[in-house]
Protein backbone atom coordinates (compact mmCIF):
# COMPACT_ATOMS: atom_id res chain seq x y z
CA UNK A 1 0.00 0.00 0.00
CA UNK A 2 1.31 3.31 -0.96
CA UNK A 3 4.80 4.41 -2.30
CA UNK A 4 7.91 2.99 -1.45
CA UNK A 5 10.29 5.38 0.36
CA UNK A 6 13.90 4.83 -0.53
CA UNK A 7 16.19 6.19 2.52
CA UNK A 8 19.67 7.13 1.79
CA UNK A 9 21.60 5.32 4.97
CA UNK A 10 23.81 8.23 5.15
CA UNK A 11 20.46 11.17 5.40
CA UNK A 12 19.01 8.31 7.99
CA UNK A 13 20.28 9.86 11.08
CA UNK A 14 18.92 13.28 10.90
CA UNK A 15 17.73 15.70 13.93
CA UNK A 16 14.46 15.23 15.01
CA UNK A 17 12.22 18.00 14.85
CA UNK A 18 10.13 19.45 18.10
CA UNK A 19 7.07 17.69 16.89
CA UNK A 20 8.91 14.22 16.74
CA UNK A 21 10.33 15.01 19.70
CA UNK A 22 7.69 14.89 21.81
CA UNK A 23 6.74 11.68 20.41
CA UNK A 24 2.79 12.08 20.67
CA UNK A 25 1.91 13.05 17.15
CA UNK A 26 4.41 10.60 15.73
CA UNK A 27 2.48 7.97 18.09
CA UNK A 28 -1.01 9.28 16.62
CA UNK A 29 0.38 9.16 13.37
CA UNK A 30 1.55 5.54 13.37
CA UNK A 31 -1.31 4.61 15.28
CA UNK A 32 -3.71 6.05 12.18
CA UNK A 33 -1.66 4.26 9.68
CA UNK A 34 -1.93 0.75 11.55
CA UNK A 35 -5.43 1.44 12.04
CA UNK A 36 -5.96 2.42 8.47
CA UNK A 37 -4.40 -1.08 7.43
CA UNK A 38 -6.86 -2.85 10.02
CA UNK A 39 -10.30 -1.24 9.03
CA UNK A 40 -9.24 -1.45 5.62
CA UNK A 41 -8.55 -5.30 5.47
CA UNK A 42 -11.31 -5.83 7.55
CA UNK A 43 -13.32 -4.56 4.93
CA UNK A 44 -12.00 -6.75 2.29
CA UNK A 45 -12.23 -9.78 4.76
CA UNK A 46 -15.97 -8.71 5.13
CA UNK A 47 -16.47 -8.89 1.66
CA UNK A 48 -15.13 -11.55 0.59
CA UNK A 49 -16.76 -13.23 3.38
CA UNK A 50 -19.53 -12.67 2.33
CA UNK A 51 -18.84 -13.79 -1.55
CA UNK A 52 -17.64 -10.67 -3.43
CA UNK A 53 -15.24 -11.99 -5.68
CA UNK A 54 -13.82 -8.42 -7.18
CA UNK A 55 -12.86 -7.35 -3.53
CA UNK A 56 -9.02 -7.01 -2.80
CA UNK A 57 -7.48 -9.77 -1.00
CA UNK A 58 -7.46 -8.84 2.95
CA UNK A 59 -4.29 -9.88 3.29
CA UNK A 60 -0.82 -9.93 1.44
CA UNK A 61 0.71 -13.20 2.06
CA UNK A 62 0.20 -16.49 0.65
CA UNK A 63 -1.67 -19.50 2.24
CA UNK A 64 1.44 -21.63 2.35
CA UNK A 65 0.02 -25.42 2.92
CA UNK A 66 -2.91 -24.80 -0.04
CA UNK A 67 -1.10 -21.68 -1.58
CA UNK A 68 2.35 -21.70 -2.86
CA UNK A 69 4.43 -19.17 -3.85
CA UNK A 70 5.29 -19.05 -7.49
CA UNK A 71 9.12 -20.26 -8.17
CA UNK A 72 11.35 -18.64 -10.12
CA UNK A 73 12.90 -21.44 -12.84
CA UNK A 74 16.07 -20.46 -11.78
CA UNK A 75 15.10 -21.25 -8.01
CA UNK A 76 18.02 -24.13 -6.67
CA UNK A 77 15.95 -26.81 -5.46
CA UNK A 78 16.47 -30.11 -4.46
CA UNK A 79 18.89 -31.54 -6.70
CA UNK A 80 18.24 -34.71 -8.94
CA UNK A 81 20.34 -37.20 -10.69
CA UNK A 82 19.95 -37.10 -14.81
CA UNK A 83 19.41 -39.85 -17.36
CA UNK A 84 20.74 -41.19 -20.35
CA UNK A 85 17.53 -42.31 -22.82
CA UNK A 86 18.31 -45.83 -21.71
CA UNK A 87 18.04 -45.10 -18.22
CA UNK A 88 21.46 -45.22 -16.86
CA UNK A 89 22.53 -42.39 -14.95
CA UNK A 90 24.35 -39.50 -16.87
CA UNK A 91 26.48 -39.13 -14.01
CA UNK A 92 30.34 -40.58 -14.81
CA UNK A 93 31.51 -39.79 -11.13
CA UNK A 94 34.15 -37.53 -12.07
CA UNK A 95 33.85 -36.55 -8.79
CA UNK A 96 33.84 -32.51 -9.89
CA UNK A 97 30.58 -31.98 -7.68
CA UNK A 98 32.18 -33.77 -4.73
CA UNK A 99 35.67 -31.32 -5.30
CA UNK A 100 33.84 -28.39 -5.57
CA UNK A 101 30.95 -29.13 -2.74
CA UNK A 102 31.51 -26.50 -0.24
CA UNK A 103 29.80 -28.14 2.12
CA UNK A 104 31.06 -31.55 1.59
CA UNK A 105 27.57 -33.21 1.25
CA UNK A 106 28.29 -35.20 -1.80
CA UNK A 107 29.92 -38.69 -1.48
CA UNK A 108 30.56 -40.40 -4.78
CA UNK A 109 31.81 -44.48 -4.87
CA UNK A 110 32.77 -45.19 -8.31
CA UNK A 111 32.76 -48.20 -10.63
CA UNK A 112 33.99 -49.32 -13.65
CA UNK A 113 31.60 -49.86 -16.96
CA UNK A 114 31.97 -52.39 -19.78
CA UNK A 115 30.88 -49.90 -22.02
CA UNK A 116 33.91 -48.42 -23.64
CA UNK A 117 32.03 -45.21 -24.64
CA UNK A 118 31.37 -44.69 -20.78
CA UNK A 119 34.57 -44.71 -18.50
CA UNK A 120 33.06 -44.77 -14.85
CA UNK A 121 29.76 -44.77 -13.62
CA UNK A 122 28.64 -43.94 -9.92
CA UNK A 123 28.35 -47.07 -7.51
CA UNK A 124 26.54 -45.09 -4.72
CA UNK A 125 25.73 -41.10 -4.77
CA UNK A 126 24.95 -39.98 -1.86
CA UNK A 127 24.08 -36.05 -0.72
CA UNK A 128 23.43 -35.19 2.25
CA UNK A 129 20.87 -32.60 2.27
CA UNK A 130 21.11 -31.80 6.16
CA UNK A 131 24.71 -29.88 5.29
CA UNK A 132 23.78 -28.62 1.86
CA UNK A 133 23.60 -24.96 1.18
CA UNK A 134 22.16 -25.20 -1.88
CA UNK A 135 25.07 -23.40 -3.28
CA UNK A 136 24.48 -24.85 -6.80
CA UNK A 137 28.24 -25.46 -7.26
CA UNK A 138 27.58 -28.76 -8.61
CA UNK A 139 25.56 -28.06 -10.60
CA UNK A 140 28.01 -25.65 -12.89
CA UNK A 141 30.76 -28.02 -11.74
CA UNK A 142 28.90 -31.19 -13.63
CA UNK A 143 30.74 -31.55 -17.24
CA UNK A 144 27.63 -33.77 -17.88
CA UNK A 145 24.95 -32.23 -17.25
CA UNK A 146 24.26 -34.60 -14.57
CA UNK A 147 22.83 -33.11 -11.20
CA UNK A 148 20.60 -30.80 -11.53
CA UNK A 149 18.89 -28.59 -9.16
CA UNK A 150 15.20 -28.72 -10.73
CA UNK A 151 13.03 -30.59 -8.68
CA UNK A 152 10.69 -27.83 -7.46
CA UNK A 153 10.94 -29.43 -4.07
CA UNK A 154 11.98 -26.95 -1.24
CA UNK A 155 9.86 -29.24 1.92
CA UNK A 156 12.46 -31.28 3.30
CA UNK A 157 12.76 -32.85 6.21
CA UNK A 158 13.39 -36.05 8.09
CA UNK A 159 13.37 -37.25 11.56
CA UNK A 160 16.50 -38.23 11.75
CA UNK A 161 20.00 -37.14 10.28
CA UNK A 162 20.56 -40.46 8.52
CA UNK A 163 17.23 -39.99 6.84
CA UNK A 164 18.56 -36.69 5.51
CA UNK A 165 20.97 -38.61 3.13
CA UNK A 166 19.81 -39.63 -0.21
CA UNK A 167 21.01 -41.90 -1.83
CA UNK A 168 21.31 -42.77 -6.13
CA UNK A 169 18.11 -44.58 -6.37
CA UNK A 170 15.98 -41.36 -4.88
CA UNK A 171 17.88 -38.83 -6.73
CA UNK A 172 18.01 -41.04 -10.31
CA UNK A 173 13.79 -40.87 -9.37
CA UNK A 174 13.03 -37.35 -8.83
CA UNK A 175 11.30 -35.84 -11.52
CA UNK A 176 12.36 -32.18 -12.60
CA UNK A 177 9.81 -29.34 -11.66
CA UNK A 178 8.96 -28.86 -15.61
CA UNK A 179 7.44 -32.85 -15.57
CA UNK A 180 6.10 -32.59 -12.42
CA UNK A 181 3.91 -29.46 -12.92
CA UNK A 182 2.40 -28.07 -9.57
CA UNK A 183 1.99 -31.99 -8.59
CA UNK A 184 2.85 -32.09 -5.13
CA UNK A 185 5.68 -34.83 -4.58
CA UNK A 186 4.95 -37.24 -1.91
CA UNK A 187 8.16 -37.05 -0.76
CA UNK A 188 8.43 -36.71 2.84
CA UNK A 189 6.31 -39.65 3.38
CA UNK A 190 7.79 -42.14 0.87
CA UNK A 191 11.91 -40.98 1.22
CA UNK A 192 12.66 -38.95 3.59
CA UNK A 193 10.88 -40.00 7.03
CA UNK A 194 12.86 -43.18 8.19
CA UNK B 1 -33.01 -6.00 52.48
CA UNK B 2 -32.91 -9.33 53.49
CA UNK B 3 -29.42 -10.96 54.01
CA UNK B 4 -30.29 -13.83 51.79
CA UNK B 5 -31.02 -11.71 48.86
CA UNK B 6 -28.23 -9.82 49.56
CA UNK B 7 -26.22 -12.70 49.32
CA UNK B 8 -27.67 -13.50 46.03
CA UNK B 9 -27.27 -10.42 45.15
CA UNK B 10 -23.84 -10.03 45.38
CA UNK B 11 -23.30 -13.63 44.34
CA UNK B 12 -25.27 -12.75 41.54
CA UNK B 13 -22.89 -9.64 40.45
CA UNK B 14 -19.52 -11.30 41.43
CA UNK B 15 -20.20 -14.10 38.68
CA UNK B 16 -21.22 -11.45 36.16
CA UNK B 17 -17.93 -9.57 36.57
CA UNK B 18 -15.36 -12.37 36.95
CA UNK B 19 -17.20 -13.91 33.73
CA UNK B 20 -17.03 -10.45 31.91
CA UNK B 21 -13.30 -10.03 32.87
CA UNK B 22 -12.39 -13.88 32.25
CA UNK B 23 -14.33 -14.30 28.90
CA UNK B 24 -12.93 -11.23 27.51
CA UNK B 25 -10.10 -11.94 28.44
CA UNK B 26 -9.96 -14.99 27.25
CA UNK B 27 -11.17 -13.58 23.52
CA UNK B 28 -8.61 -11.04 23.88
CA UNK B 29 -5.79 -13.90 23.16
CA UNK B 30 -7.54 -14.74 19.93
CA UNK B 31 -8.01 -11.15 19.48
CA UNK B 32 -4.15 -10.35 20.03
CA UNK B 33 -3.34 -12.58 17.54
CA UNK B 34 -6.11 -11.78 15.20
CA UNK B 35 -5.76 -7.87 15.22
CA UNK B 36 -2.06 -7.87 14.62
CA UNK B 37 -2.42 -10.34 11.66
CA UNK B 38 -4.74 -8.01 10.16
CA UNK B 39 -3.18 -4.46 10.86
CA UNK B 40 -0.13 -6.50 9.50
CA UNK B 41 -1.84 -7.63 6.00
CA UNK B 42 -1.76 -11.44 6.99
CA UNK B 43 -4.88 -14.03 7.99
CA UNK B 44 -3.60 -14.98 11.60
CA UNK B 45 -4.31 -17.73 13.32
CA UNK B 46 -7.13 -19.72 11.59
CA UNK B 47 -5.97 -23.55 11.38
CA UNK B 48 -7.96 -24.66 14.80
CA UNK B 49 -11.05 -26.23 13.92
CA UNK B 50 -13.84 -28.62 15.20
CA UNK B 51 -15.60 -31.32 12.92
CA UNK B 52 -14.52 -28.79 9.99
CA UNK B 53 -15.33 -25.73 11.48
CA UNK B 54 -12.68 -22.88 11.69
CA UNK B 55 -14.91 -19.97 12.37
CA UNK B 56 -11.86 -17.48 12.18
CA UNK B 57 -9.76 -19.33 14.45
CA UNK B 58 -11.72 -18.67 17.48
CA UNK B 59 -11.47 -22.18 18.09
CA UNK B 60 -7.51 -21.32 18.94
CA UNK B 61 -9.10 -20.30 22.28
CA UNK B 62 -9.83 -23.74 23.57
CA UNK B 63 -6.87 -25.32 21.34
CA UNK B 64 -3.86 -22.76 23.81
CA UNK B 65 -5.93 -23.69 26.85
CA UNK B 66 -5.15 -27.11 26.08
CA UNK B 67 -2.09 -26.78 24.82
CA UNK B 68 -1.06 -24.80 28.12
CA UNK B 69 -3.08 -27.65 30.06
CA UNK B 70 -1.01 -30.65 28.95
CA UNK B 71 2.42 -29.25 28.68
CA UNK B 72 5.28 -30.34 31.02
CA UNK B 73 5.40 -27.93 34.13
CA UNK B 74 8.65 -27.77 34.74
CA UNK B 75 9.73 -26.33 38.42
CA UNK B 76 13.36 -25.00 38.19
CA UNK B 77 15.97 -26.14 41.12
CA UNK B 78 14.63 -23.36 43.33
CA UNK B 79 14.12 -23.04 47.42
CA UNK B 80 11.33 -21.35 46.91
CA UNK B 81 9.15 -23.91 45.21
CA UNK B 82 5.97 -22.64 47.32
CA UNK B 83 6.94 -18.80 46.23
CA UNK B 84 7.23 -20.08 42.46
CA UNK B 85 4.12 -21.58 42.20
CA UNK B 86 2.06 -18.87 44.39
CA UNK B 87 3.23 -16.05 41.95
CA UNK B 88 1.42 -16.64 38.85
CA UNK B 89 -1.78 -17.07 41.39
CA UNK B 90 -1.15 -13.54 42.91
CA UNK B 91 -0.69 -12.02 39.70
CA UNK B 92 -4.02 -13.21 38.32
CA UNK B 93 -5.52 -12.72 41.65
CA UNK B 94 -5.15 -9.12 41.98
CA UNK B 95 -5.98 -8.71 38.64
CA UNK B 96 -9.62 -9.90 38.92
CA UNK B 97 -10.08 -8.53 42.42
CA UNK B 98 -9.86 -5.14 41.21
CA UNK B 99 -12.70 -5.54 39.38
CA UNK B 100 -15.09 -5.68 42.58
CA UNK B 101 -15.12 -1.89 42.95
CA UNK B 102 -16.06 -1.12 38.74
CA UNK B 103 -19.05 0.05 38.55
CA UNK B 104 -20.55 -1.86 34.94
CA UNK B 105 -24.35 0.08 35.65
CA UNK B 106 -26.31 2.10 37.85
CA UNK B 107 -28.44 -0.20 39.81
CA UNK B 108 -31.56 -2.30 39.35
CA UNK B 109 -34.71 -3.14 41.38
CA UNK B 110 -35.33 -6.03 42.06
CA UNK B 111 -38.95 -7.01 44.17
CA UNK B 112 -38.64 -3.80 45.96
CA UNK B 113 -35.15 -3.67 46.44
CA UNK B 114 -32.49 -1.37 44.85
CA UNK B 115 -29.06 -3.23 43.82
CA UNK B 116 -26.09 -1.24 42.83
CA UNK B 117 -24.71 -2.64 39.89
CA UNK B 118 -21.33 -3.13 41.19
CA UNK B 119 -19.86 -5.83 43.23
CA UNK B 120 -18.12 -3.91 46.21
CA UNK B 121 -19.36 -0.12 46.30
CA UNK B 122 -16.26 0.85 48.54
CA UNK B 123 -16.10 4.52 49.11
CA UNK B 124 -12.35 4.35 48.62
CA UNK B 125 -12.49 2.59 45.62
CA UNK B 126 -9.94 4.50 44.06
CA UNK B 127 -7.27 3.63 46.92
CA UNK B 128 -8.59 -0.26 46.21
CA UNK B 129 -7.49 -0.32 42.96
CA UNK B 130 -4.23 1.16 43.83
CA UNK B 131 -4.03 -1.37 46.17
CA UNK B 132 -4.79 -4.28 44.34
CA UNK B 133 -2.49 -2.98 41.48
CA UNK B 134 0.15 -2.37 43.67
CA UNK B 135 0.45 -5.62 45.56
CA UNK B 136 -0.21 -7.62 42.10
CA UNK B 137 3.47 -6.17 41.23
CA UNK B 138 4.46 -8.75 44.31
CA UNK B 139 3.16 -11.69 41.68
CA UNK B 140 6.08 -10.38 39.06
CA UNK B 141 8.44 -9.71 41.74
CA UNK B 142 8.31 -13.11 43.74
CA UNK B 143 8.11 -14.71 39.92
CA UNK B 144 11.34 -13.25 39.32
CA UNK B 145 12.89 -13.86 42.25
CA UNK B 146 11.56 -17.25 43.50
CA UNK B 147 12.91 -18.53 39.63
CA UNK B 148 16.58 -18.26 40.78
CA UNK B 149 17.99 -17.16 38.00
CA UNK B 150 19.69 -13.85 37.21
CA UNK B 151 17.72 -13.31 34.17
CA UNK B 152 14.55 -13.65 35.96
CA UNK B 153 15.59 -11.69 38.95
CA UNK B 154 16.61 -8.59 36.34
CA UNK B 155 13.16 -8.90 34.96
CA UNK B 156 11.53 -8.21 38.30
CA UNK B 157 13.89 -5.83 39.56
CA UNK B 158 12.58 -3.79 36.28
CA UNK B 159 9.08 -4.44 37.13
CA UNK B 160 9.66 -2.82 40.27
CA UNK B 161 11.39 -0.01 39.17
CA UNK B 162 8.87 0.03 36.86
CA UNK B 163 5.91 0.16 38.92
CA UNK B 164 6.93 2.41 40.85
CA UNK B 165 7.96 4.95 38.24
CA UNK B 166 4.58 5.16 36.74
CA UNK B 167 2.48 4.49 39.67
CA UNK B 168 2.85 8.05 40.91
CA UNK B 169 1.57 9.39 37.45
CA UNK B 170 -0.90 7.16 37.79
CA UNK B 171 -2.16 8.24 40.65
CA UNK B 172 -1.24 12.07 40.54
CA UNK B 173 -3.66 11.83 37.37
CA UNK B 174 -6.41 10.93 39.01
CA UNK B 175 -6.45 13.28 41.48
CA UNK B 176 -7.28 15.67 38.70
CA UNK B 177 -10.23 13.55 38.46
CA UNK B 178 -11.02 13.42 42.42
CA UNK B 179 -10.81 16.93 42.71
CA UNK B 180 -13.27 17.66 40.26
CA UNK B 181 -15.89 14.76 41.16
CA UNK B 182 -14.85 15.32 44.72
CA UNK B 183 -15.24 11.88 45.66
CA UNK B 184 -13.51 8.76 45.77
CA UNK B 185 -15.99 5.89 45.27
CA UNK B 186 -16.20 5.08 41.37
CA UNK B 187 -20.03 4.65 41.63
CA UNK B 188 -20.30 8.58 42.19
CA UNK B 189 -17.47 9.40 39.66
CA UNK B 190 -19.86 7.70 37.29
CA UNK B 191 -22.74 9.50 38.07
CA UNK B 192 -21.40 12.54 38.06
CA UNK B 193 -19.94 12.16 34.62
CA UNK B 194 -23.69 11.72 33.60
CA UNK B 195 -24.11 15.68 33.42
CA UNK B 196 -23.89 18.20 30.39
CA UNK B 197 -21.24 20.47 29.30
CA UNK B 198 -22.02 23.76 27.71
CA UNK B 199 -25.30 22.05 27.31
CA UNK B 200 -24.31 19.23 24.67
CA UNK B 201 -21.25 17.73 26.03
CA UNK B 202 -21.45 14.95 28.30
CA UNK B 203 -19.84 15.67 30.93
CA UNK B 204 -16.87 12.49 30.90
CA UNK B 205 -13.54 13.25 32.65
CA UNK B 206 -11.77 12.84 28.91
CA UNK B 207 -13.50 16.34 28.32
CA UNK B 208 -12.79 17.89 31.66
CA UNK B 209 -9.04 16.52 31.95
CA UNK B 210 -7.97 15.58 28.43
CA UNK B 211 -4.11 15.59 30.08
CA UNK B 212 -4.81 14.01 32.46
CA UNK B 213 -6.34 11.01 30.27
CA UNK B 214 -3.04 10.66 27.87
CA UNK B 215 -1.10 10.65 31.14
CA UNK B 216 -3.26 7.82 32.63
CA UNK B 217 -3.71 5.83 29.57
CA UNK B 218 0.62 6.30 28.96
CA UNK B 219 0.83 5.00 32.50
CA UNK B 220 -1.76 2.47 32.56
CA UNK B 221 -0.48 0.71 29.60
CA UNK B 222 3.20 0.73 31.16
CA UNK B 223 1.32 -0.51 34.49
CA UNK B 224 0.35 -3.86 32.35
CA UNK B 225 3.74 -4.41 31.43
CA UNK B 226 3.13 -4.75 27.34
CA UNK B 227 4.62 -3.37 24.59
CA UNK B 228 5.59 -0.27 24.54
CA UNK B 229 6.51 -0.69 28.11
CA UNK B 230 7.69 -4.52 28.22
CA UNK B 231 10.72 -3.94 29.69
CA UNK B 232 10.23 -6.12 32.55
CA UNK B 233 9.92 -9.26 30.05
CA UNK B 234 11.95 -8.32 27.32
CA UNK B 235 11.94 -10.93 24.98
CA UNK B 236 14.76 -10.09 22.99
CA UNK B 237 17.20 -9.56 25.87
CA UNK B 238 15.96 -10.80 29.28
CA UNK B 239 13.14 -12.64 28.34
CA UNK B 240 11.99 -11.70 32.12
CA UNK B 241 10.48 -12.99 35.37
CA UNK B 242 8.51 -15.43 33.65
CA UNK B 243 11.55 -17.20 32.12
CA UNK B 244 11.29 -19.96 34.54
CA UNK B 245 7.78 -20.62 33.99
CA UNK B 246 6.39 -23.46 31.95
CA UNK B 247 2.62 -24.88 31.44
CA UNK B 248 -0.47 -23.10 32.70
CA UNK B 249 1.62 -21.34 35.32
CA UNK B 250 3.55 -19.15 32.32
CA UNK B 251 -0.47 -19.07 30.67
CA UNK B 252 -1.51 -17.48 33.75
CA UNK B 253 0.91 -14.59 33.50
CA UNK B 254 -0.30 -14.55 30.46
CA UNK B 255 -3.60 -14.30 31.10
CA UNK B 256 -2.83 -11.80 33.94
CA UNK B 257 -1.86 -9.70 31.51
CA UNK B 258 -4.89 -9.88 29.11
CA UNK B 259 -6.75 -9.40 32.70
CA UNK B 260 -4.78 -6.15 33.68
CA UNK B 261 -5.84 -4.79 29.87
CA UNK B 262 -9.61 -5.46 30.68
CA UNK B 263 -8.45 -3.17 33.97
CA UNK B 264 -6.87 -0.56 32.90
CA UNK B 265 -9.73 -0.42 29.76
CA UNK B 266 -12.49 -0.36 32.59
CA UNK B 267 -10.68 2.21 34.61
CA UNK B 268 -10.06 4.74 31.50
CA UNK B 269 -13.85 3.94 30.70
CA UNK B 270 -14.67 4.34 34.61
CA UNK B 271 -12.56 7.83 35.23
CA UNK B 272 -12.68 9.47 31.60
CA UNK B 273 -15.37 7.72 29.50
CA UNK B 274 -18.43 8.06 31.87
CA UNK B 275 -18.69 4.67 32.56
CA UNK B 276 -21.55 3.07 31.95
CA UNK B 277 -23.05 6.22 31.20
CA UNK B 278 -24.75 6.41 27.52
CA UNK B 279 -24.71 10.45 26.38
CA UNK B 280 -28.07 11.84 27.35
CA UNK B 281 -29.43 8.80 28.74
CA UNK B 282 -30.93 9.73 31.92
CA UNK B 283 -33.17 7.23 34.55
CA UNK B 284 -36.19 7.86 32.56
CA UNK B 285 -34.94 7.76 28.39
CA UNK B 286 -33.15 9.74 26.53
CA UNK B 287 -33.34 13.03 26.95
CA UNK B 288 -31.50 15.25 24.13
CA UNK B 289 -30.01 18.68 24.45
CA UNK B 290 -32.63 19.66 21.68
CA UNK B 291 -35.40 18.84 24.00
CA UNK B 292 -36.81 16.02 22.40
CA UNK B 293 -37.13 12.29 24.50
CA UNK B 294 -37.69 9.32 24.22
CA UNK B 295 -39.38 7.50 27.44
CA UNK B 296 -38.07 4.00 28.47
CA UNK B 297 -38.66 1.37 31.21
CA UNK B 298 -35.95 0.78 33.96
CA UNK B 299 -34.77 -2.56 32.38
CA UNK B 300 -34.47 -1.01 29.07
CA UNK B 301 -32.44 1.84 30.34
CA UNK B 302 -30.04 -0.40 32.99
CA UNK B 303 -29.06 -3.03 29.92
CA UNK B 304 -28.26 0.25 28.02
CA UNK B 305 -25.77 1.43 30.27
CA UNK B 306 -24.29 -2.06 30.87
CA UNK B 307 -24.09 -2.84 27.09
CA UNK B 308 -22.66 0.61 27.11
CA UNK B 309 -19.86 -0.38 29.45
CA UNK B 310 -18.89 -3.63 28.10
CA UNK B 311 -18.61 -1.41 24.43
CA UNK B 312 -16.32 0.98 25.86
CA UNK B 313 -13.99 -1.11 27.82
CA UNK B 314 -13.97 -3.46 24.41
CA UNK B 315 -12.91 -0.26 22.67
CA UNK B 316 -10.19 0.47 24.75
CA UNK B 317 -9.20 -3.34 24.57
CA UNK B 318 -8.82 -2.85 21.03
CA UNK B 319 -7.01 0.28 21.28
CA UNK B 320 -4.49 -0.71 23.66
CA UNK B 321 -4.18 -4.04 21.37
CA UNK B 322 -3.52 -1.30 18.36
CA UNK B 323 -0.83 0.63 20.40
CA UNK B 324 0.73 -2.43 21.42
CA UNK B 325 1.30 -3.70 17.44
CA UNK B 326 2.08 -0.35 16.32
CA UNK B 327 4.94 1.12 18.74
CA UNK B 328 8.50 0.08 19.07
CA UNK B 329 9.21 -0.71 22.72
CA UNK B 330 11.37 1.57 24.99
CA UNK B 331 14.78 1.39 26.43
CA UNK B 332 15.15 1.22 29.65
CA UNK B 333 16.70 4.50 29.98
CA UNK B 334 13.98 6.32 27.68
CA UNK B 335 11.41 4.67 30.12
CA UNK B 336 13.11 6.22 33.14
CA UNK B 337 13.02 9.55 31.18
CA UNK B 338 9.90 9.50 30.01
CA UNK B 339 8.48 8.72 33.67
CA UNK B 340 10.62 10.70 35.94
CA UNK B 341 11.42 13.28 33.62
CA UNK B 342 7.95 14.16 31.24
CA UNK B 343 5.02 12.16 32.92
CA UNK B 344 5.46 12.89 36.23
CA UNK B 345 5.78 16.95 35.93
CA UNK B 346 3.22 16.92 33.55
CA UNK B 347 0.80 15.17 35.93
CA UNK B 348 1.45 17.38 38.88
CA UNK B 349 1.63 20.49 36.69
CA UNK B 350 -2.42 19.10 35.62
CA UNK B 351 -3.09 18.69 39.35
CA UNK B 352 -1.97 21.89 40.21
CA UNK B 353 -3.45 24.05 37.07
CA UNK B 354 -7.14 21.66 38.19
CA UNK B 355 -6.80 22.46 41.33
CA UNK B 356 -6.76 26.03 40.73
CA UNK B 357 -9.29 25.99 38.38
CA UNK B 358 -11.41 23.70 41.17
CA UNK B 359 -11.46 26.85 43.36
CA UNK B 360 -11.84 29.53 40.93
CA UNK B 361 -14.87 28.37 39.91
CA UNK B 362 -15.81 27.10 43.50
CA UNK B 363 -15.40 30.15 44.58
Amino acid sequence: MGTVRVINVSERRRVLTFWERIYLPEVWRGLVLTARHFFVNLWRHTLRLFGVKSALPGAATYQYPEVRRPQSPRLRTLHRLAKRPDGTPRCVACMMCETVCPAFCIKIVAEEVDDPNIEKRPKSFDIDIGRCVFCGFCVEACPEDAIRMDTGITEIGALSREGMVLNIDTLLSLPPKSERGDKPVDFLQQQLVQ
Amino acid sequence: MSAGMEIGAAVGKTIFIVMFALSLGGLLTWVERKQSAVMQDRIGANRASILGFRVWGLFHIIADAVKMFTKEDFVPDTPHKFIHALAPVLSIFFALLSFAVIPFGSSIVIAGQSIGLQVADVNVGILFIFAMMSVAVYGVVLAGWSSNNNYSLLGGVRATAQMISYEITFGLTLVGVIMIFQTLSLQEIVRAQGGLLFGFLPMWGVFLQPLGFLLFMTAAIAETKRIPFDIPEGESEIIGFFLEYSSMKFGMFMFADFIEQILVASMVTTFFFGGWQVPYLGDGGFVFPWGSTIDMNTWLVESLRVISFVLKVSFFCWLQMLIRWTLPRFRFDQLMNLGWKILLPLSLANALVTAIIVLWIGR
